[in-house]
């Protein structure tokens, strides 16, 4: 398993350097941003002069290395809005971003477990309809809609819960439930059909057929199979989940990554975007590893190889 | 399915486009999504007939009016007006147009980069399929919105660089399911043949191949469309996409965001057009997959 592990983080390396690379040529092409570094009145001779203090004035694939060579140490660059290093601004972000991702995870499977379960195990009944048109529904409205169609109803309304900002569990409801529905409506679809194929099974119809009750076929023997490929393709929604989760935190304004990541894009802040992008990068591989090894965990045909 | 034309082939496509009618027809939820489709389409096409304002008429008499059929509401303007007195209903027609050309533009853009690169990675293997599959590793493991937002940064938003911007983050998705295609069609008898009686490599990815992954790349591609869709709106809604004067239903939504507590039309009509869009998308393309791709599973 170690030697697995090992081989499973060496993989990552080439990954990070393509995203590197592919981050700081957009930057590169974005133009030098001593632009903004300078007062408008300027002279050429200033802009040159930093320009070489900066080393903007290098060939680019020196750049990248001197870039690459800094990010190695952590160094991501300075932000100048804020004038500080920009890793530590988006770490800070981080929190806020995972327990918005997490709770979200947990209001898809509240949502999709029983769901999904229900309407393979009463397929072509009125729950599976519910479950089937209600998992299009979800995936069909448009996230950042369905959480101000919920600011309305809940906040503007009903005046039940706080329209943004985040602090007590009440923040988390709306942008939670929000995240989560899209979530659930893959999840529910996931689960479904693969409950489908593994009820057609024999070893199924030998449990029904020596009487077990059907609540403990269905949980004891059909569920816990189910869940082992819904679990993968959980962790590959990561990507998705934290996407979502990026517009979620507009809407409601909360305080997370993604915030963080769209002011910086408006005042062309890239040190923070570049991070933002690092950051993110890792929690959605280190997300998939996890799962990878979950998956092995469950199921011990799988082989380390 | 092979490309060798022949006269025959057209009484065949006839056939075909008849029991792919016929099938349409028993499909609830497929005629359904193609009326809808249709519908969208029509108004997109005709807007400046069907609309009965323009879009970006600005009216100070008649700010914030409700729909019409709202206590308040003014029978000139069926869905409302906005907070500088744009007529709402004209101003979602006008927004399919965009919402449509970018979908399927970005979406043909990404078909063909993903279908390049997993034909090549599937068919050659070896070193390319490497590099190129490290490649897609690099770009799933950051969200698309994230990376679309960073280009978008860059070369600042603009509808052609929208539709860069999206077929660029989006041709993943075809290159994984289009390499896994290649590489169970390329060990299959009639490739063997090919090969041996030495027909060039270039010729039977075009002859033999192509034609054999065509029926999931159109899947995939007409659900693509759907999420394209929703990411356009999304990063307009973020105010990073479409830019006002022109109008996306993404921008709408956006500009009725401030009106929450007293017009609530503004915010929740562009989005319900986005929704009953995307649900038309997602219905066609459910019925393709259960008509074009019987193995894969809903």
């Amino acid at each position: 398993m170690i030697k697995f592990l090992i081989k499973r983080l060496l993989e990552f390396i080439p990954v990070l350097l393509i995203i590197s690379f592919i981050v700081f040529t957009l930057v590169f092409v974005a133009g030098d941003p001593v632009a903004l570094l300078l007062p408008e009145d300027a002279s050429q001779e200033d802009i040159e002069n930093l320009r070489e203090a900066l080393g903007l004035d290098r060939p680019f694939i020196v750049q990248y290395g001197t870039y690459l060579s800094g990010l190695l140490q952590g160094d991501f660059g300075k932000s100048f809005r804020y004038n500080s290093d920009a890793l530590p601004i988006v770490l800070e972000r981080l929190p806020a971003t995972i327990e918005l991702a997490l709770s979200a995870m947990v209001v898809a499977i509240i949502i999709a477990i029983p769901m999904g379960v229900w309407s393979a195990s009463k397929r072509n009944s009125f729950v599976d309809l519910f479950a089937t048109g209600g998992s299009v529904l979800g995936k069909a409205m448009p996230n950042f809609w369905l959480g101000i169609m919920l600011i309305l109803l809940f906040s503007v309304t009903l005046g039940w819960l706080p329209v943004s900002g985040r602090g007590s569990w009440m923040h988390l409801i709306l942008p939670a439930i929000t995240l989560g529905t899209g979530i659930a409506a893959e999840m529910t679809r996931l689960i479904r059909s693969s409950m489908l194929e593994i009820l057609s099974q024999d070893y199924i119809r030998t449990a029904k057929s020596k009487g077990l009750r059907k609540f403990l076929v269905i949980y004891k023997h059909a569920f816990r199979n189910s869940l082992i490929p819904v679990i993968t393709i959980t962790a590959l929604q990561t990507s998705t989940l934290v996407g979502g989760a990026l517009v979620t935190e507009t809407v409601f304004s909360w305080p997370g990554l993604g915030q963080l990541l769209i002011q910086a894009i408006n005042t062309r802040d890239m040190a923070i975007v570049q991070a933002s992008v690092f950051v993110i990068a890792i929690l959605v591989i280190l997300m998939n590893l996890i799962a990878d090894l979950l998956y092995r965990v469950l199921d011990p045909r799988i082989k380390y190889n | 399915m092979t490309l060798i034309r022949s006269k025959t082939e057209t009484p065949n496509t006839q056939k075909l486009s008849i029991s792919l009618l016929k099938s349409l027809l028993k499909s609830k939820t497929g005629i359904v999504g193609f009326i809808i489709l249709v519908a969208v389409v029509v108004v997109a096409i005709f807007a400046p007939i069907l609309a009965p304002y323009d879009p970006t008429l600005i009216n100070p008499t008649k700010m914030l009016k409700p729909p019409s059929w709202i206590e308040g509401g003014d029978p000139s303007h069926l869905f409302g007006t906005d907070n500088l007195g744009r007529d709402i209903l004209s101003r979602i027609i006008y927004g399919s147009r965009v919402s449509l050309l970018v979908g399927i533009s970005a979406v043909v853009l990404a078909g063909i980069i993903g279908m390049l690169v997993g034909l090549v990675a599937g068919f050659y293997g070896g070193w390319v399929d490497m590099i190129l599959m490290r490649l897609v590793d690099s770009f799933l493991a950051i969200p698309n919105i994230l990376f679309a937002l960073v280009f978008l940064a860059v070369f600042g938003p603009s509808v052609p660089t929208l539709i860069i911007v999206i077929g660029v983050t989006n041709w993943v998705a075809y290159a994984r399911i289009v390499r896994g295609e290649t590489l169970s069609v390329k060990e299959r008898e009639f490739v063997k043949a090919a090969r041996t009686i030495g027909v060039k490599n270039s010729l039977i990815i075009v002859r033999h191949i192509l034609p054999n992954v065509m029926s999931s790349f159109i899947v995939i591609s007409t659900l693509s469309v759907a999420s394209t869709i929703i990411l356009e709106a999304s990063l307009s809604f973020l105010g990073l996409g479409i830019q006002p004067p022109t109008v996306s239903w993404g921008g709408i939504l956006s500009d009725g965001r401030d009106y929450l507590a007293t017009s609530w039309w503004l915010a929740t009509l562009p989005g319900l057009a986005i929704t009953v869009t995307v649900l038309g998308i997602i219905f066609l393309g459910d019925w393709l997959r259960d008509v074009l791709d019987p193995r894969t599973e809903r």
